[in-house]
C-alpha cells in the first residue's frame, strides 16, 4: 500500500461482535484476502482483551488504531499515521448515530440481518476513506429516498426483492 | 424449482447452527444451490443470491464464483440489482480481479444515468476502489458531474476525483478548472468534499500550491462563520458546527500556511480565535484543538502563539480523558525537537504520566521522557526513568534499559554516578538488556580507570545476591577477571571495602560454571575471568585444576577454551603474564588495540574483537584461534578437503628456533556421522626431520560441532619449500575409510 505523499483517511472499518464475530468490512484501499484476513485477525486479538476504560487508541505498525465500543459491537479504524484520532473517534460516533437513526434504537440484530443497508449508509457517509456528508440529516434522507426506488421497483416486478 | 430461500431465512437458519462444522454444511449446500441457480442464468432471483452470497462471504467463505454475478447485476435496469450488484463489486471485485475491468462500460453509463441515487451508485463504486485504468477512462466523466449544480451529486464527484488524482496523479490537471466556485458552495457536503479535494491537490503538486493560497482568506471567512454561527441541527455536535469541516479546513490552511509569512500571518487570528474559545468538556473540541496545535506549529506562527499551542497540549496533558492526554503526549514528541524549551515547561507532567495505568500512555509518555533528558535534569530525571523501569510491565524494559543506558551515557554527571546508574538497571533489569549492552558496558568499565575498586566491588557483591541475570552476571564476570586483584586487596575509596579471600572469588566464578542458570555464554566469560586470574591470584594451581576438568566439558566452546588455556599453562607459560595483563583504554571503533584472543583466517589483520570481547559463542568456527601476540601472521591454509572431512593447517615460527615450523592440523567433519579412530600421519622428503605430537582426540564430532587438532613439528634446516604427504584413516558410518593426499601448497612463510 505505498503512498507518495501524506493521505489522511481511513484505511479500513472494521464492524466485530465481542465474540470476534466480523459485521461489517470496509476497505479503503486494496488489499488482498490474504492481508484482509491477517488484518482482521490482528484488530480482533488487539481490540478484544482491552479493558475497559483504557485509551481508544493503539499502534499496529504504521497505523493508528482508533476503536470503540457499542454495546456488543466493536467499531474499529485503520488511521494513516498523521491523521487526527479525536476526530476519528467522531467519525465513528456519527456512523452509529446514522444507524441508529434509521434502524431505530439500533442493536447488534440489526446490523447482522440488514448487514447490506448497514453497508448503503456507510457509503453515504464516507466515499474512499473520507468523510463525504457531515449533515447529520442528509444521509438518512439520502436513504429513505433510494429505498423508496427499490420498492418501486420491485412494485414493478410484483416480485420480492430477496 | 422451488425458489431460492430468502437471505433473512438463511441468516436465520445458519446462525442456530452449533458448530464450525454444522454451519460449514448448511453454507456449502446454499453454495451448491446458489451456483446451479447462477448456471441457469435466473435474472429473478440473482439478487437475492448474491445478497446471500456476499453474507457467507463475510463469515469467511470463499465467495469468487459470484463475481461475474455482481457485473450481471450491475448491468440490470432494477436498482435493486445494481445496489447489491455494486456492492458485490465493492467486497469481491477489487483491482486485481481480472474481471475487474468489465465494470467500467457498466460504470460509463451510470454515471449518466437520469436517477441521482444510480449515479451516486457508480460514482462511490469508482471513488472506492477504481483501477487506475479505469479512473483514467471515466475521469471525463467525473469532471463533468463536478460542475454539475446537483450537491448530491457533486460532493460524490469531488471524493470520487481524489480517488483519481490518487490513483493516476497526471490527471490533476483536468480538475483544476471545475474547482473554481467549489468554496462558495452553502452545502457542507459539498464544501467538506471540496476542501478535500483541494487538500490533495496542493499535497501533490507545489505548483497548485501556490495557486491555491488565494483561497486563505475565504477559507478564513468560511471557519470564522462556522465558529460564529448559531445552532444549527443539521450540523451540531456538542454545540459545535460541523466539526468534520472544521477541522478539513484547518488542515489545508496548515498546508497553504507553511513556509508562507503572508498566509500564515492571513491565518493567525482565526487560529487564535479557535484556539481559545473551542470549548474543551467534550471530545469533539479536543479534536478541533488538537488540530489548531498542529497548524499553529506547522506555520510560520508568531511565537505568541505557538506558546500558546504548547500550552493546549500542556492543558490536554491534565485532562481527565485517556484519548486526549494520549494525543498529547504523541504531539509533544514530535515538537520536541523544534520546540524544545516550550516543553520542558511540562516535564513534570509528562514525567506523572508514567505512572498512568494505560499502557499506550506510559509507552508514550517513556519516550518523551528520554527525549527531554539534557545536562540539567538528569539527576531528576534519571531517578524517575529508574523507578519506572522497577515497575513497568517487562515489554518497556528493554526499550526503557536502552534508553537510560543512552541518556547516561550522554550526559552523566560524574563516573561514579554512571557506573551507579548501570548497576542499578543490570540489577533490577538485568534479564531485559539488550545483548549488546554487555559489551559497551564493559567498555564503559574500562575506560573509568579511578572506578574500578568501585566497580568490581559492587558487581561482586551484586553476584553474591543473584545470579540469574546473565548480563549483570557477564559484566560482573569480566570485571571480576580484570580487576580480581582490586577486590583482594580490601582498598577501596568510594566505599567501604569488602573484606574477600581469593578462594572466595574462585568459590563464585566456579559456581557460575556449574550453575544451571548460566548460559554457555556465561560460562565461557566466567571461565575467561577464573584464567585471568591466574596471573592477578597467587592460587595458581587451583586455577589449573579447574581449566584443566573444562578441557573435557561437553560444552565445545568452553572444552576448546580449557584446551587453549591449558596449553597456555603447559607451553607458553612465558606468554601467560603478557597475554593475561589488564586491557588497556578501548577506543569504541578501533581495529587494533591489543586483543586477548586474534582470530585470524588467513589474514593479516586481527578482526575486530574490541567491541565483543570475549568473542560470542556461535557455532565453533573452523577458523583457527591463535593464543599469540607475538606471532607474525603466517597465513592458514587447507590442506585436505574429501568426502566432508576438511583439515586445515595451521602456522607458528617457534621463536628460539627458526629452522622448526610448528603446525597444527584442524580437522572437522562435516557430515551427519562421526568419524571415529581417526588418524593423521604424515611424511616429509629427506632433508626434512618430521615429530607428530598427540592429538587431541581420534573422534572427529558431526556436523563441525568440534575440531581435533595435532601439532606437528617440522624441522627444515635448508630452508627448501615444504611439501608433505599425508595420509588418513577413520571409521565413518561402520566402514574404514583410508585416503593418501598430497599437500604442496605451503604458504612461503612457513619454510623460508
Amino acid at each position: 500500500m505505498k503512498r507518495q505523499t501524506v493521505t489522511h483517511r481511513l484505511r479500513f472499518l472494521l464492524l466485530f461482535s465481542r465474540q470476534g464475530k466480523l459485521r461489517l468490512q470496509k476497505w479503503f484501499v486494496p488489499t488482498s484476502e490474504r492481508e484482509k484476513k491477517k488484518v482482521i485477525r490482528d484488530m480482533i486479538m488487539l481490540v478484544l482483551p482491552r479493558q475497559p476504560r483504557t485509551c481508544n487508541f493503539l499502534q499496529w505498525k504504521d497505523l493508528k488504531i482508533v476503536y470503540k465500543r457499542y454495546a456488543s459491537l466493536y467499531f474499529c479504524a485503520g488511521l494513516e499515521e498523521h491523521d487526527n484520532e479525536l476526530l476519528a473517534l467522531e467519525v465513528l460516533h456519527r456512523y452509529v448515530e446514522l444507524l441508529d437513526k434509521y434502524f431505530g434504537n439500533v442493536c447488534e440484530l440489526d446490523i447482522i440481518f440488514n448487514f447490506e443497508k448497514a453497508y448503503f449508509i456507510l457509503d453515504e457517509f464516507l466515499m474512499g476513506g473520507e468523510v463525504l456528508e457531515t449533515s447529520k440529516f442528509a444521509v438518512n434522507v439520502s436513504m429513505e429516498q433510494a429505498d423508496t426506488l427499490q420498492e418501486t421497483m420491485e412494485e414493478y416486478m410484483s416480485k420480492p426483492a430477496y | 424449482m422451488p425458489a431460492p430461500i430468502r437471505l433473512r431465512e438463511l441468516i436465520r437458519t445458519i446462525r442456530t447452527a452449533r458448530t464450525q462444522a454444522e454451519e460449514r454444511e448448511m453454507i456449502q449446500k446454499e453454495c451448491a444451490a446458489i451456483r446451479s441457480s447462477f448456471r441457469e442464468e435466473d435474472n429473478t432471483y440473482r439478487c437475492r443470491n448474491v445478497a446471500k452470497l456476499l453474507y457467507m462471504h463475510m463469515l469467511g467463505y470463499p465467495a469468487h464464483f459470484g463475481q461475474l454475478e455482481c457485473l450481471k447485476l450491475i448491468a440490470s435496469q432494477k436498482f435493486t440489482d445494481k445496489r447489491i450488484g455494486y456492492l458485490g463489486a465493492m467486497l469481491l471485485l477489487d483491482e486485481r480481479q481480472d474481471v475487474h475491468l468489465l465494470m467500467t462500460n457498466c460504470i460509463k453509463n451510470d454515471l449518466n444515468h437520469s436517477t441521482q441515487y444510480v449515479q451516486g451508485l457508480a460514482l462511490c463504486t469508482l471513488g472506492c476502489m477504481g483501477s487506475s485504468e479505469m479512473c483514467r477512462d471515466l475521469a471525463g466523466e467525473v469532471e463533468k458531474l463536478l460542475k454539475t449544480s446537483n450537491s448530491y451529486l457533486r460532493k460524490k464527484a469531488a471524493l470520487c476525483a481524489v480517488h483519481v488524482i490518487r490513483k493516476v496523479p497526471e490527471l490533476m490537471e483536468m480538475f483544476l478548472p471545475a474547482t473554481k466556485n467549489l468554496l462558495s458552495e452553502k452545502n457542507h457536503g459539498v464544501l467538506h468534499t471540496s476542501v478535500v479535494l483541494l487538500t490533495e491537490m496542493c499535497e501533490r503538486s507545489p505548483d497548485t500550491l501556490a495557486h491555491f493560497r488565494k483561497l486563505v482568506p475565504q477559507l478564513v471567512r468560511i471557519l470564522k462563520n462556522l465558529i460564529m454561527s448559531g445552532y444549527s441541527p443539521e450540523h451540531d455536535v456538542s454545540g459545535i458546527s460541523d466539526p468534520f469541516l472544521q477541522v478539513r479546513i484547518l488542515r489545508l490552511l496548515r498546508i497553504l500556511g507553511k513556509n508562507d509569512d503572508d498566509s500564515s500571518e492571513a491565518m493567525n487570528d482565526i487560529l487564535a480565535q479557535v484556539a481559545t474559545n473551542t470549548e474543551t468538556s467534550k471530545n469533539v473540541g479536543n479534536a478541533i484543538l488538537y488540530e489548531t496545535v498542529l497548524t499553529i506549529m506547522d506555520i510560520k506562527s508568531e511565537s505568541g502563539l505557538r506558546v500558546l499551542a504548547i500550552n493546549i497540549l500542556g492543558r490536554f496533558l491534565l485532562n481527565n480523558d485517556k484519548n486526549i492526554r494520549y494525543v498529547a503526549l504523541t504531539s509533544l514528541l514530535k515538537t520536541v525537537q523544534t520546540d524544545h524549551n516550550a516543553v520542558q515547561r511540562h516535564r513534570s507532567t509528562i514525567v506523572d504520566c508514567l505512572k498512568d495505568l494505560d499502557v499506550s500512555i506510559k509507552r508514550r509518555a517513556m519516550e518523551l521522557s528520554f527525549a527531554l533528558v539534557n545536562g540539567n535534569n538528569i539527576r531528576g530525571m534519571m531517578k524517575e526513568l529508574l523507578y519506572f523501569l522497577d515497575s513497568c510491565d517487562p515489554e518497556f524494559k528493554a526499550d526503557c534499559a536502552s534508553g537510560v543506558f543512552l541518556a547516561a551515557e550522554k550526559y552523566a554527571p560524574s563516573k561514579r554516578w554512571h557506573i551507579d546508574t548501570i548497576m542499578r538497571v543490570l540489577t533490577t533489569a538485568g534479564s531485559y538488556v539488550r545483548d549488546d549492552s554487555v559489551p559497551n558496558l564493559i567498555q564503559l568499565i574500562t575506560n573509568s580507570v579511578e572506578m574500578h575498586a568501585y566497580t568490581v566491588q559492587r558487581l561482586y557483591k551484586a553476584l553474591l545476591d543473584d545470579i540469574s541475570q546473565q548480563p549483570l552476571v557477564q559484566v560482573a564476570s569480566w570485571c571480576i577477571g580484570e580487576y580480581g586483584d582490586l577486590l583482594v586487596s580490601g582498598q577501596c575509596e568510594e566505599e567501604e571495602p569488602i573484606q574477600v579471600t581469593e578462594d572466595e572469588v574462585l568459590d563464585v566464578l566456579e559456581g557460575l560454571l556449574v550453575s544451571n542458570l548460566s548460559t554457555p555464554v556465561t560460562r565461557g566469560y566466567s571461565l575467561t575471568a577464573i584464567m585471568k586470574l591466574s596471573t592477578r591470584f597467587s592460587s595458581v594451581n587451583r586455577i589449573k585444576k579447574v581449566v584443566s576438568i573444562y578441557g573435557s566439558s561437553i560444552d565445545v566452546e568452553l572444552q576448546q577454551r580449557a584446551v587453549e588455556y591449558n596449553a597456555l599453562f603447559k607451553k607458553y607459560d612465558h606468554m601467560r603474564p603478557a597475554l593475561l595483563e589488564r586491557m588497556p583504554i578501548m577506543e569504541k571503533t578501533a581495529s587494533n588495540g591489543p586483543t586477548e584472543i586474534v582470530q585470524t583466517n588467513g589474514e593479516t589483520e586481527p578482526s575486530t574483537v574490541e567491541a565483543k570481547h570475549p568473542p560470542p559463542v556461535t557455532q565453533p568456527t573452523n577458523q583457527v584461534r591463535i593464543i599469540s601476540k607475538n606471532i607474525y601472521c603466517i597465513p592458514s591454509m587447507t590442506a585436505y578437503n574429501k568426502n566432508g572431512l576438511k583439515i586445515d593447517f595451521t602456522f607458528e615460527r617457534a621463536n628460539p628456533n627458526p629452522n622448526i615450523a610448528v603446525i597444527t592440523i584442524h580437522a572437522t567433519n562435516s557430515t551427519e556421522a562421526e568419524m571415529t579412530d581417526f588418524v593423521f600421519q604424515a611424511a616429509v622428503p629427506k632433508t626434512f626431520q618430521l615429530q607428530l605430537l598427540s592429538p587431541s582426540s581420534n573422534v572427529v564430532p558431526a556436523l563441525n560441532q568440534g575440531t581435533v587438532t595435532q601439532v606437528i613439528r617440522v624441522l627444515n634446516p635448508q630452508k627448501q619449500q615444504l611439501r608433505m604427504r599425508i595420509k588418513l584413516t577413520y571409521t565413518h558410518k561402520g566402514s574404514a575409510v583410508q585416503d593418501l593426499a598430497e599437500v604442496n601448497n605451503f604458504p612461503p612463510q612457513s619454510w623460508q
